[in-house]
């Protein structure tokens, strides 16, 4: 286990949070694609207290191949549903820290309000998402980040970003 | 004004052999009118058995806008009552899935129980009630129960109304999807597992079931999502195994040829499947010690024609679409002409390897849900065609797609998969079922 982060340490961190939801916000997927580690997943799971992405349906459980095959087509002239595009902004509450990881990291709690807008269509979302953190040669990877909705067990319309 | 109520012919006039007139989809009447005619009349989804495993479980949802609860009754019997308290009509129960208390129905509002028949078990300080009319009233037998219930191999299903064609006579050989499906059980049961993911959609209901078995779309508006996963994948060798998820993705950008030879199946009353011969579904590997368990249960021989049968959808007209392959659902529910949920539920196969759950939960993330890439195209050229049909100089919508006159007389049968016929099978059914018991008001 790593020891309790320092102040220095504690700033980059939290640092690093808000920097990963202005790329999605700007749309700058590729260098996104980059902050998570070979193995991470991004998870949004469909029911509260899920033990697993695996046994049980969640609304994203991607490794980074998915990632990737959503951001290549996000880039495809043929994605109808984007030809009017979505935009998004999070809004996020200060980061704070709850830990170590398994995996020698941090845990990180960001409490958020997520709004995707696509011509005369908005959705407002909220939750908590949960960033576990490692350090790699040097610079702080996504091992997992868990996106926890509200209202997560209610009829969703489309949400074609990452929240 | 109303232009269909009462009015049967011009209901009629709506479908012709192969076109349908846009109000079909747009019109509030229309919409109502099914609520009221084709979604009481027919046999509508209601639940799976296994969400209430035990007497006195409940699960609630709707049939045609109206509240209803399904649950165990003591005896085993599933049974659907009308949500609705006989006193001031509060619905009894208002969680997805819940347990009735001490095996009774109670009003939250004045505390009247039910037993779960709906019969009255008690009422408050019923010396009230004494001389009063209450007893010559519909209330005085307690809740409403639907009384056209089966449970076929755990699939529940309603019929609202009293008038309408009996199960079997409805569904016919349509119901072997279903049997291939639990077959597919080594117990020969199946249980409701992995969450539901509810789906809002703007667009007509009808619109999401026509395309389960429309094959001409998945290369056009799929190939942004598929097509994008088999980029990624071109370059690793044929003997690399490929990630399920891969698996998953590549047989929507099948080419046409694919999709025409694999057949589609059509039955009377809207009823019909894509996948006669082989599916998208056919080439996904195999899951250790799954096959084993078959043989073990059925038998060789029976084990491998069960597994040898890989639809792809079935569609049981107007509320439910299965994929028995994969233990995958997703019901329609219809809430205005241009609002409906899709849910998608999972099931596990009892006695098979887990891997089966992961690999349905895995396609229904994949292709069913909000977040999903497939899901979102879909949803897409839903709502187009919601707001293109607004446009006027053509109010019809073409389905002449391998239309032949030959199926005036007979639909059912074996066609191509890429023909429209399955769309031409079910407004053939809405016609009918629309219009069956409508009486005259007006002269058409």
């Amino acid at each position: 286990m790593k020891p309790p982060a320092s102040a220095a340490r504690e700033s980059r961190l939290i640092q690093f949070v808000y920097e990963e939801a202005r790329l999605i916000d700007e749309k700058r997927f590729d260098e996104w694609y980059e902050l998570f580690t070979d193995d991470a997943r991004y998870w949004m799971p469909l029911t509260r207290n899920q033990p697993d992405g695996e046994s049980h349906t969640s609304l994203f459980y991607e490794d980074k191949l998915l990632l990737r095959v959503r951001i290549e087509r996000l880039k495809s002239p043929r994605s109808f549903s984007q030809h009017q595009p979505s935009f998004c902004q999070h809004i996020l509450q200060h980061p704070a820290i709850e830990g170590t990881t398994e995996a020698d990291g941090w845990r990180l709690r960001t409490p958020f309000v997520y709004v995707e807008s696509q011509l005369d269509t908005q959705i407002v979302l909220a939750g908590i998402s949960w960033h576990d953190l490692v350090e790699v040669d040097g610079r702080l990877r996504i091992r997992l980040k868990k996106v926890e909705l509200v209202n997560r067990d209610a009829a969703l319309p489309s949400i074609q970003l990452f929240p | 004004m109303t232009r269909y109520r009462g009015n049967p012919a011009a209901v009629r006039a709506l479908v012709r052999e192969d076109a349908v007139h846009r109000d079909v989809y747009l019109s509030q009447e229309i919409f109502d009118l099914e609520m009221e005619q084709l979604w009481r009349r027919t046999w509508i989804y209601v639940g799976h058995d296994s969400q209430v495993p035990n007497a006195g479980d409940y699960y609630t949802t709707d049939i045609a806008r109206q509240p209803v609860i399904m649950l165990r009754d003591q005896d085993g019997t599933v049974r659907v009552l009308m949500n609705r308290c006989a006193h001031k009509g509060a619905k009894l129960v208002s969680a997805m899935h819940g347990h009735c208390e001490a095996g009774l129905l109670r009003c939250p509002y004045h505390g009247w129980t039910y037993r779960l028949d709906g019969s009255i078990r008690t009422i408050p300080i019923k010396a009230g009630y004494e001389g009063t009319g209450l007893g010559n009233t519909r209330s005085a037998a307690g809740v409403v129960a639907v009384r056209h219930v089966v449970n076929y191999r755990g699939f529940v299903f309603a019929r609202v109304a009293d008038d309408g064609p009996d199960f079997h006579e409805y569904f016919g050989d349509s119901l072997t999807s279903i049997d291939n499906m639990v077959d597919r059980a080594p117990e020969g049961r199946l249980e409701v597992a992995g969450g539901v993911l509810r789906y809002l959609h703007d667009c007509n209901w009808k619109m999401f079931v026509e395309n389960l078995n429309d094959t001409m779309h998945p290369m056009v508006a799929h190939e942004s999502a598929a097509g994008t996963a088999k980029k990624l994948w071109a370059g690793h060798p044929d003997s690399e195994p490929k990630p399920m998820a891969i698996e998953q993705f590549l047989p929507f950008v099948n080419g046409y040829d694919f999709f025409d030879a694999m057949g589609v199946r059509i039955y009377e009353n809207g009823h019909s499947y894509t996948g006669v011969k082989f599916s998208i579904h056919s080439q996904y590997s195999a899951i250790g010690e799954y096959e084993q368990r078959m043989e073990h249960a059925y038998g060789p021989e029976r084990a491998r024609a069960i597994l040898g049968e890989v639809r792809h959808n079935t569609v049981y007209y107007p509320s439910l679409t299965i994929k028995g392959a994969i233990q995958a659902i997703r019901v329609a529910r219809p809430i205005a002409p241009d609002r409906t949920i899709i849910e998608s539920w999972t099931f596990r196969l009892a006695g098979a390897p887990e891997r089966l759950l992961e690999r349905t939960v895995m396609y229904t993330r994949l292709i069913n849900a909000p977040t999903s890439v497939v899901g979102h195209d879909d949803r897409h050229c839903y709502r187009a065609i919601q707001e293109g049909l607004a446009t006027e100089g053509n109010e019809w919508v073409s389905l002449h797609r391998s239309h032949s006159p030959d199926e005036a007389e007979h639909i059912a049968g074996d066609y191509n998969g890429l023909s429209e016929v399955s769309m031409r099978g079910q407004y053939r059914a809405w016609a009918r079922f629309m219009t069956l018991g409508m009486r005259e008001e007006r002269a058409s």
